[in-house]
């Protein structure tokens, strides 16, 4: 048994909204820059290094990436030998958001009520925590603070089995070209495919963590990533949606087992400010 | 080549402007999301006096996060420009509004009242919110504070990179 402070939780949740919203990870950078010498578009290329100053500007000066710092959305991974000192990691978490984002001067776009007052909860809080349990005596917690524009672009349709893989590449493809320039292309496309309607798009998010580019596990998802993305790309709709070679840096698909009568397909995207951080407790 | 241009505007200003154009932005502008549009347009209905005059003037669409200590204002870049097409026809017919400034396209009926009343349509550059925030010098609460970040501001802004997209002719990028 191992016991983590309630405490320790909070002030890493604390931390890391600070660093998700200003540290690009280097994988995202890499990709940013790589696009910047694929673009060939004069406009496109332009804004590829408004991007990589504004890098340079976040992470020199701790002003956030995007003023959107997002939905706070974690990913935690917690052993089976950890016990907390008192409280519940999701309360934890939630002190920690709540302190992370005042803070660190971040915005607060959360509202309490979906459909009739919306009044902002000025903490935002309550986040989004994904709990999974896992072997060993370590708390692992990823942060993905997602942002609303690129959030609202999402797509989820349960296909026919028959429609095959013709169908799952139409979907994804005409979702990410009918987005257009509001999720701030370039993209990274996070597909989930399979298990259930809300377990597709649990994937879809979670795909969006990989290490950008990084292909499938598996060859023919792999494949279907490279085709997706290409098809993707000729679109033309280009950063920022104002045209070029580039609309998204990178397709991840994860996948699940499914019921024999379904194919849920869920599409989740990043904008090109695709942020993360992450703690081993 | 890059026009330098100051807020607000004339409609003999805004018609010279071409969709693909690159402009700096200086001069005064507000902001405002879907939470001020809906109020604007409320008090619009009801009669009311708008708390701030918007005529010759631009409106960005942004929720800036709050200035940290000796900064005017905390990241700011701009916010999709679509969930303000159910307003911004109004605002553009009965406030004299010359220029939007946002990120993604815009609505038919926006484009329409655009060319009819002589307005502008701007991209600003989505996720570059700290680059766009050290354009910006200044920075008010003038109206809806209770908003928070979706309060209205008056931005005081020098050199801000912005690309037409959409013009008062009808042509658009998108």
């Amino acid at each position: 048994m191992k016991i983590i402070a309630f405490d320790a939780i909070k002030n890493a949740v604390s931390e890391m909204c600070g660093k998700a919203a200003c540290d690009l990870p280097s994988d995202v950078l890499d990709a940013l820059k790589n696009g910047e010498k694929k673009e060939k578009s004069e406009r496109g290329k332009d804004f590829f290094a408004q991007y990589l100053q504004n890098a340079e500007i976040a992470r020199t000066e701790r002003l956030p990436l995007c003023q959107d710092t997002g939905f706070a959305v974690f990913f935690i991974e917690m052993g089976n030998q950890v016990v907390l000192d008192r409280g519940t990691v999701r309360e934890a978490v939630n002190e920690g958001v709540r302190e992370g984002y005042k803070k660190y001067f971040l915005r607060k776009s959360i509202v309490a009520d979906p459909l009739f007052d919306r009044k902002n909860t000025f903490d935002n809080t309550p986040a989004v925590i994904h709990l999974d349990q896992v072997e060993g005596d370590k708390l692992h917690i990823i942060l993905a603070p997602k942002g609303g524009g690129s959030e609202n672009m999402s797509a989820l349709r349960m296909l026919k089995p028959s429609e095959g893989r013709a169908g799952v590449v139409d979907f994804v493809v005409n979702s990410v070209i009918n987005a257009g320039g509001n999720p701030c292309p370039p993209t990274i496309v996070g597909v989930g495919i399979g298990g259930t309607m809300e377990y597709a798009a649990y994937m879809a998010k979670k795909a969006l963590l990989r290490e950008v580019g990084k292909p499938s596990h598996d060859p023919r998802y792999a494949d279907l990533e490279a085709e997706i993305l290409e098809k993707i790309n000729v679109s033309g709709v280009g950063p920022q949606g104002l045209g070029g070679d580039t609309t998204a840096l990178a397709v991840h698909i994860e996948f699940h087992p499914c019921h024999l009568a379904s194919m849920p397909v869920a599409v989740n995207l990043n904008c090109h400010a695709a942020r993360h951080a992450e703690v081993i407790l | 080549m890059k026009k330098q241009l100051s807020a607000p505007f004339s409609e003999a200003d805004i018609r010279e402007l071409s969709a693909g154009d690159q402009v700096y932005l200086s001069g005064t502008v507000y902001t405002g999301r879907d939470a001020a549009h809906k109020r604007l347009v409320n008090m619009l209905d009801n009669g009311e006096k708008l708390p701030v005059d918007l005529n010759g003037q631009a409106i960005y669409f942004v929720g800036p996060c709050p200035a940290p200590p000796g900064r005017p204002i905390g990241s700011a870049g701009p916010t999709t420009s679509g969930r303000m097409d159910a307003y911004s026809p109004r605002i553009i017919a009965e406030c004299g509004l010359r220029a939007m400034i946002g990120k993604g396209d815009r609505a038919q009926s926006v484009k329409d009242a655009m060319k009819e009343y002589g307005c502008v349509y701007f991209a600003a550059t989505g996720g570059a919110g700290a680059l766009i925030a050290k354009a910006i010098v200044k920075a008010e609460v003038v109206a809806f504070d209770d908003l928070g970040p979706e309060a209205i501001y008056k931005l005081e802004l020098d050199n801000l990179p912005l690309v037409v997209a959409i013009d008062a002719k009808g042509n658009s990028l998108y």
